[in-house]
């Protein structure tokens, strides 16, 4: 049954809250109105105002009372309405979400799982668009997971919520109605798995939430060049499956990392600086990067010229293939 | 039905609320009672002595390099005790850094603060066994988690409250205005007990806010705000016990500002003689709150020479056992760093605690050697 990624989400919150009711859902407009994407629709119907609440407007709060509500027990899912709107409440998620369980020598967990819509690519206006997984994956002690598919979404919110360590969730919003043939519930693999999302022998291509499509769009124009290209979709961004993509590139050679987020200290520094240290032998060419510009997020009528589309995929394979 | 202090209007008295004035004698007030009786009268006491003896313990072993860094509490201890000591153990409390007194009230071995300034972790006591928070070093941050856990009280059908601590300085954070707000929003068992010690470090309140008080800050948030001499343990104590009496009963959070002077430095790290003047130290060192509460108790004939030299002797055997504990205490395994930080640590870290434990062996080099022969 076709199913899209909202749909996926708000399934995976109502199933996660129906089989545990330590489970909350809060933040801003949450409640009667499902959510401004409708991840939350219905939610409050179901469990109740004390269960799925709306908040003031205001993000530090939001996480700060989350911190509060596991230390006394609860399984807080806040969400934080937009990628850019984290940034106010990075203080919390950072010197408490991230630290508590470390500060109190793994006496109080804190199973914690902020939602984000998360990157461009649907014409939003400013702060609306924003990459901010570099911040998080940078902070010791968050989970940051971002899933690419309906299924993925599903099972990997479902396994967010079941963790005892905060977990930073990133849904790409330029694939919340994106449809896949799935029945739900649904098992995928658990959360620190890439998987490979195609085969191919020529070229590794990384890609992660919002680009695993457009990367997959590109391996199919390579294909038509007789180009095959193998895609792996991260699924986790901390910790990160880094066994998964150099298994790969020891068999491709050649290695190009896709992503939203200006170039610089993104994951794809990350991915290049890992693979050379593990493959290095193995390369046959330098590791390449597909991503946004070291500007900011651009308006939305010039997005399509910052965002990385196949061509900036391809651009980058044609110069990993050159002799 | 008599007026109480839940009844009146949101405007603060100016003047801080007082029981005991400045010699100890006791002005009762029909709307705060003190209900307690000798023997607790006196463990307050015992409980201001207690925490002065160990926060000079504490600069002594600082002085002597056993500690990184300290924040005294001297001259707080009263708006400390007082308050910590109108809630029952199932209560909460949320403290910022300098709160030892609230952590002595709770039952935290002195050690367990003292492993946190001398640097052995970053926290020591259990949060859950004694229901205080871990300290807050970013300011004003633990009142949201102050507002969290009284949330979950409150959804749990639990009557049980939470108390926030933190400073003057603390209510110019943005934290601090969404603690209040959410805490009113939700009417949330909360009672914020800010200590107005005057200084930020070395800015003064005049720098931190323009309003008539911190009390005054109430009115913008729905919720009551009192100025309460915080030196003066008796009132601080009836104050909090009416405002937690509030909150047990769902009539949501309460302000307090506990007007105080930090007599020390702001840590040991300070020199406050570069930004105050030593009269104006003296002026505050004249409402000691030790000295008030010890003239009441004598007034009262809650004293004798028995209990003084009992409460002296329990002083001195904490402050030796707190200095048994930390001077020379062995650092902790460094792998330990990784163990911690979540409930599995990720296979991604194999690799650096190897190399941290090969740093151990004193064999930096093996990495380099492995890397090569893939």
């Amino acid at each position: 049954m076709p199913a899209t990624m909202v749909a996926a989400l708000n399934q995976a919150l109502g199933d996660a809250a129906a089989e545990d009711e330590k489970v909350l859902v809060f933040g801003e407009d949450v409640g009667p109105l499902g959510g401004v994407f409708r991840v939350t629709d219905g939610l409050q119907d179901r469990f109740g105002p004390e269960r799925v609440f709306d908040t003031p407007l205001a993000e530090s709060g939001i996480v700060g009372i989350a911190v509060g509500l596991a230390v006394q027990g609860w399984r807080p899912v806040p969400e934080i309405q937009f990628d850019g709107f984290t940034f106010p409440a990075l203080d919390q998620i950072i010197s408490h979400l991230a630290k508590f369980r470390n500060r109190t020598r793994g006496r109080v967990p804190m199973p914690v799982t902020i939602r984000i819509p998360s990157w461009g690519g649907i014409g939003a206006a400013e702060l609306h668009s924003e990459s901010i997984e570099s911040y998080l994956v940078h902070t010791a002690g968050l989970k940051v997971v971002t899933p690419s598919t309906p299924s993925d979404a599903y099972s990997l919110l479902r396994d967010s919520i079941r963790s005892n360590d905060p977990v930073l969730f990133l849904e790409p919003k330029n694939r919340y109605w994106a449809t896949e043939d799935v029945e739900l519930p649904v098992t995928r693999e658990p959360i620190g798995t890439a998987v490979t999302r195609r085969q191919g022998s020529d070229v590794t291509v990384v890609a992660y939430g919002p680009t695993v499509q457009t990367t997959l769009q590109a391996a199919d124009e390579a294909a038509d060049d007789g180009i095959e290209l193998e895609v792996i979709d991260l699924r986790t961004l901390s910790p990160l499956d880094i066994d998964t993509v150099v298994d790969s590139v020891r068999h491709t050679g050649r290695c190009v990392v896709v992503h939203q987020a200006g170039r610089t200290l993104g994951m794809g520094a990350e991915i290049a600086a890992l693979v050379q240290e593990q493959a290095f032998f193995h390369l046959e060419a330098p590791v390449l990067r597909a991503t946004g510009f070291d500007t900011p997020y651009p308006p939305a009528r010039l997005e399509e010229f910052w965002l990385p589309g196949p061509d900036r995929v391809l651009d980058c394979v044609e110069r990993v293939m050159e002799p | 039905m008599t007026a109480t202090a839940s009844e009146m209007s949101l405007i603060p008295d100016l003047e801080p609320i007082q029981l005991l004035d400045t010699d100890g004698s006791f002005h009762p007030r029909p709307d705060l009672p003190v209900d307690l009786d000798d023997d607790q009268l006196r463990q307050l006491h015992r409980h201001l002595v207690m925490t002065r003896h160990l926060d000079g313990e504490f600069i002594a072993l600082q002085r002597q390099g056993q500690l990184a860094v300290y924040p005294s509490s001297l001259g707080q201890e009263a708006a400390q005790v007082g308050t910590a000591c109108a809630l029952a153990p199932r209560d909460w409390i949320a403290i910022s850094y300098r709160e030892h007194g609230c952590a002595y009230v709770r039952g935290i071995d002195a050690a367990d603060l003292g492993h946190v300034w001398r640097g052995t972790w970053q926290g020591w006591h259990d949060p859950l066994a004694h229901r205080v928070l871990p300290h807050s070093v970013p300011i004003a941050t633990s009142a949201l988690h102050a507002v969290g856990v009284a949330m979950g009280e409150r959804m749990d059908g639990s009557d049980a409250v939470a108390a926030s601590y933190f400073g003057d300085g603390g209510t110019s954070a943005g934290d601090a205005h969404e603690a209040l707000n959410f805490a009113a929003v939700f009417r949330a068992p909360v009672i914020f007990v800010i200590q107005n010690n005057q200084w930020a470090i070395s800015v003064p309140l005049a720098r931190q806010t323009a309003a008539p008080s911190i009390a005054h800050k109430a009115i913008g948030y729905g919720m009551p705000g009192i100025r309460v001499d915080g030196n003066d343990v008796l009132a601080c104590y009836a104050v909090m016990a009416d405002a937690v009496r509030r909150a047990r009963r769902g009539d949501g959070p309460t302000l307090l500002e506990a007007v105080t002077y930090r007599l020390e430095a702001h840590t040991t790290a300070d020199d406050a003689s570069r930004y105050r003047t030593e009269a104006e130290v003296n002026a505050w060192r004249e409402r000691d709150p030790l000295v008030r509460y010890e003239a009441f108790l004598r007034q009262s004939g809650r004293w004798d020479d028995g209990y003084d030299e009992e409460t002296t002797r329990l002083a001195s055997e904490a402050a030796a056992a707190l200095r048994d504990s930390v001077f020379g205490a062995a650092s902790l395994d460094p792998l330990e760093l990784f163990e911690h930080v979540w409930s599995e640590p990720p296979p991604t870290w194999d690799r650096q605690r190897a190399e941290l434990a090969r740093e151990l062996e004193g064999e930096p080099d093996l990495e380099r050697a492995q890397a090569g022969s893939h």
